[in-house]
């Protein structure tokens, strides 16, 4: 076991190319699903916080419990999407980064869009009876309101991220977890601890434990001297 | 009376009810352009409940409310409104007031002069830049009134503007309202505070548990008041004033 930490130090420490390439492939398709699930998720979470349209309830419910989606369950479904016979099986991205973003884009835009929902809806609440007063229309109400809680809105994001990076189902099933080419942190993790070599798994769970602890804190700060500098 | 102004204003039979009480009883009045009116009343008479549904805020739940030249949805809005607590956006108190021009459709060119004239009508142009929600409760408050003015309304709906204030910043509060009735928008103020009501009013109207009881000029209602409940509001609220 010491033995086991000390390579995963070394390769740490010498930024073995193949940890780096790993470590790289699986920010950037994080990131990516992060960006992708923040462009729906926050139009959305703000629509539903100032709209009024029936079955608004349900389709609150709805986000909240999909915040819980298994990433196994996504994997499956966008293997099903993806596959040769699937619907969308002529576009041949399966087992390749794409086809992870996509799944992991699935996976975390509940996370985002219900979490931006209920801030929007906290600040609606204070600000409705001004806006209105302003003469401010719901689409305009919902883009200042967008605005105004955007650091409340980086949590939400930073949630999703969180999500999208520590996942190891969905990615593994629609990525395959192929060497070089849709290898990421988790799969590699999962795969080398079976196989039984430590180093490398200990070398990219202390990496992923760092990255989640870094943008949460980061996060956290930017959030205090938002609310000391704006209030 | 079709010469552009939306005054008066006309509320006939209003009532309104939330969750089975009538909070508004079949309330009736006509409101001139001029002189200000003070809405008064003890807490939960209905007073600013009575001002959201003249604002349009609120719906009445039955009776009718007409304004002589009815706004457009989408076009600038002639009348404003300022609220016991000030809602500010996590923007400077420029960027505040120029919102509220942005909103009302005014292009970006001519916001900067209108958002310097409206604050220095309240003597916030040192502060502009500020973020405007660490600005004090006074100043955020004098900062809702230079959003509210910036469009020179015809009407300003002041739901207890000072209720929680100190002395110094409910004066300053109070000029700056003086100031605005001066330059000829029309006042419509919710007050509980009488000293506040003299100093600020011409006439007012009371109202008691919903219903309108009591309208007189400031001078006539508080040397004769004609209802009961006005007398005995007059009296109660006297030593605390």
């Amino acid at each position: 076991m010491s033995e086991a930490l000390k390579t995963a130090f070394e390769l740490l420490v010498s930024l073995d190319a193949k940890l780096v390439e790993i470590v790289f492939l699986s920010l950037s398709v994080s990131l990516s699903a992060v960006v992708a699930a923040a462009l729906l998720g926050l139009p959305l979470g703000a629509a539903i916080a100032v709209g009024r349209f029936p079955g608004r309830q349900v389709v609150i419910v709805a986000l909240n419990a999909l915040m819980g989606l298994p990433p196994v369950v996504v994997g499956l479904l966008v293997y099903l999407l993806l596959s040769r016979a699937g619907p969308l099986g002529p576009l041949g991205i399966l087992f390749t980064p794409s086809a992870m973003i996509v799944a992991q884009t699935i996976l975390i835009l509940p996370i985002i869009a219900a979490l931006s929902r209920q801030a929007i809806e906290d600040a609606w609440s204070e600000y409705e009876e001004q806006l209105r007063s302003l003469g401010a229309r719901r689409m305009n109400a919902a883009l200042t309101l967008l605005w105004d809680t955007r650091f409340s809105l980086l949590t939400a994001i930073l949630a999703g991220f969180g999500r999208a990076a520590a996942e190891v189902g969905a990615v593994m099933i629609v990525g395959g977890n192929i060497d070089g080419v849709t290898r990421v942190m988790t799969t590699t993790i999962a795969l080398e601890t079976s196989k039984g070599d430590l180093p490398l798994a200990l070398g990219l769970g202390v990496i992923l434990i760092t990255i989640v602890i870094a943008v949460n804190a980061a996060a956290y700060l930017t959030k205090e001297l938002a609310q000391r500098r704006y209030g | 009376m079709s010469n552009g102004s939306i005054f008066p204003l006309r509320l006939a039979e209003v009532s309104f009810a939330a969750g089975g009480r009538a909070i508004i009883d079949r309330v009736s009045l006509e409101i001139e352009p001029g002189p200000s009116t003070i809405i008064l009343g003890a807490n939960g008479a209905g007073k600013s409940v009575l001002m959201r549904l003249m604002h349009g805020l609120l719906n009445p739940t039955s009776g009718k409310i007409d304004w002589n030249a009815p706004e457009r949805p989408g076009a600038p809005r002639k009348q404003a409104m300022v609220f016991q607590r000030p809602v500010m956006l996590r923007r400077s108190a420029f960027a505040n007031v120029a919102y509220a021009l942005k909103i009302a459709g005014i292009p970006e060119p001519q916001r900067g002069a209108l958002v310097r004239e409206a604050l220095e009508s309240v003597g916030l142009v040192h502060l502009a830049h500020r973020p405007a929600r660490v600005l004090s409760g006074g100043e955020q408050q004098r900062l809702a009134l230079a959003r509210a003015w910036a469009l020179h309304p015809e009407v300003l709906f002041l739901d207890e503007p000072t209720a929680s204030l100190d002395p110094s910043a409910t004066r300053e509060i109070e000029s700056v309202i003086k100031a605005f009735d001066a330059a000829g928008t029309k006042v419509v103020m919710a007050t509980h505070n009488l000293g506040q009501a003299r100093r600020l009013g011409d006439e007012i109207l009371f109202l008691d548990q919903g219903r309108l009881v009591e309208r007189a000029s400031v001078g006539e209602f508080f040397s004769k008041p004609r209802s009961a409940q006005a007398a005995a509001f007059i009296k109660g609220e006297l030593p605390w004033t």
